[in-house]
């Protein structure tokens, strides 16, 4: 594979948004089928260690979705939002983590389609407030979750290898 | 969890929202300097200058420091690393849920260009 695609994040001080960009090399058929197909879905949104639940999945114009993280010790963590948009060039969604209830933040998602099948994702969240946005990511559970996927990263390195 | 919400804000992030307080951390970081000195620096007044690094004193990046006549200002940068690490924790789970994603991309392409070759 080429060199490994990096991701930028903009989150200005003080703001109530933030940007999340990133390349991928495959068309962009395929990253909207991995962003709407539920099986494929929970195969990479999920923290590693976690049992990823996806309750509710309807990627449609007012579709709703369910999810549920569940940790070793039982813990669980839900997110549920509703779809909006949802088409090959923009994906648009509300996002709640049930642990936090009545913060919610507006995803939108672009897809560019690159050259040589490649597609540039762009991710726009805008939150309440800018205490929002800065305890949305500061929680400890998000920490928790960073900690879960790299250690799906070296499973997935291991099936590779 | 949720306190933080109704506490008035005095974290590095309270204290980097301002863009004069910003500017007031990059001219102290070369240089330690008095209130006045850092005002000589703005436009803005005094008074608010004053205003800005009571709230950098607040957030614990700025000390000031008694020395003979002179009150000097200066950073404490290490309260920065806050942020540092605040975006680094976002970049490094969007990180590990895309490298996931190119995988799932990766195997899907691998079926299509199966199907392609059985038919």
């Amino acid at each position: 594979m080429s060199a490994k695609n990096k991701i930028t994040i903009t989150a200005e001080p003080g703001k109530q948004d933030l940007f999340v960009t990133r390349e991928f090399d495959a068309p962009r058929e395929l990253v909207f089928k991995a962003h709407t197909d539920p099986k494929l879905y929970a195969q990479w949104l999920g923290p590693r260690g976690y049992e990823m639940v996806l309750e509710t999945f309807e990627p449609v114009d007012g579709g709703k979705y369910r999810y549920i993280h569940k940790d070793p010790q039982g813990n669980e963590y839900g997110f549920h939002g509703t779809f909006h948009a949802m088409s090959l060039e923009s994906m648009v969604q509300t996002f709640e983590f049930e642990g936090y209830p009545g913060h919610v933040s507006l995803d939108s998602m672009t897809l560019e389609e690159l050259p040589n099948n490649r597609t540039k994702i762009t991710v726009h969240s805008v939150f309440q407030s800018v205490s929002d946005r800065d305890g949305m990511i500061q929680n400890g559970m998000e920490k928790g979750m960073s900690e879960g996927y790299e250690r799906l990263d070296e499973i997935f390195a291991q099936t590779n290898s | 969890m949720v306190t933080y919400m109704t506490n008035i804000r005095r974290d590095v992030f309270q204290a980097i929202a301002d863009p004069n307080r910003r500017a007031i951390l990059s001219l102290l970081a070369n240089q330690r300097l008095t209130l006045n000195g850092v005002a000589d620096n703005f436009r803005i007044s005094r008074p608010a200058v004053s205003r800005h690094i009571k709230i950098l004193k607040e957030c614990g990046l700025v000390v000031v420091i008694p020395q003979g006549r002179e009150r000097y200002c200066e950073v404490r940068f290490d309260r920065l690393a806050e942020v540092t690490d605040w975006v680094e924790q976002y970049r490094q789970m969007w990180e590990q849920r895309f490298d996931r994603l190119d995988q799932v991309l990766l195997e899907l392409q691998k079926k299509e260009q199966q199907n392609v070759r059985k038919k």
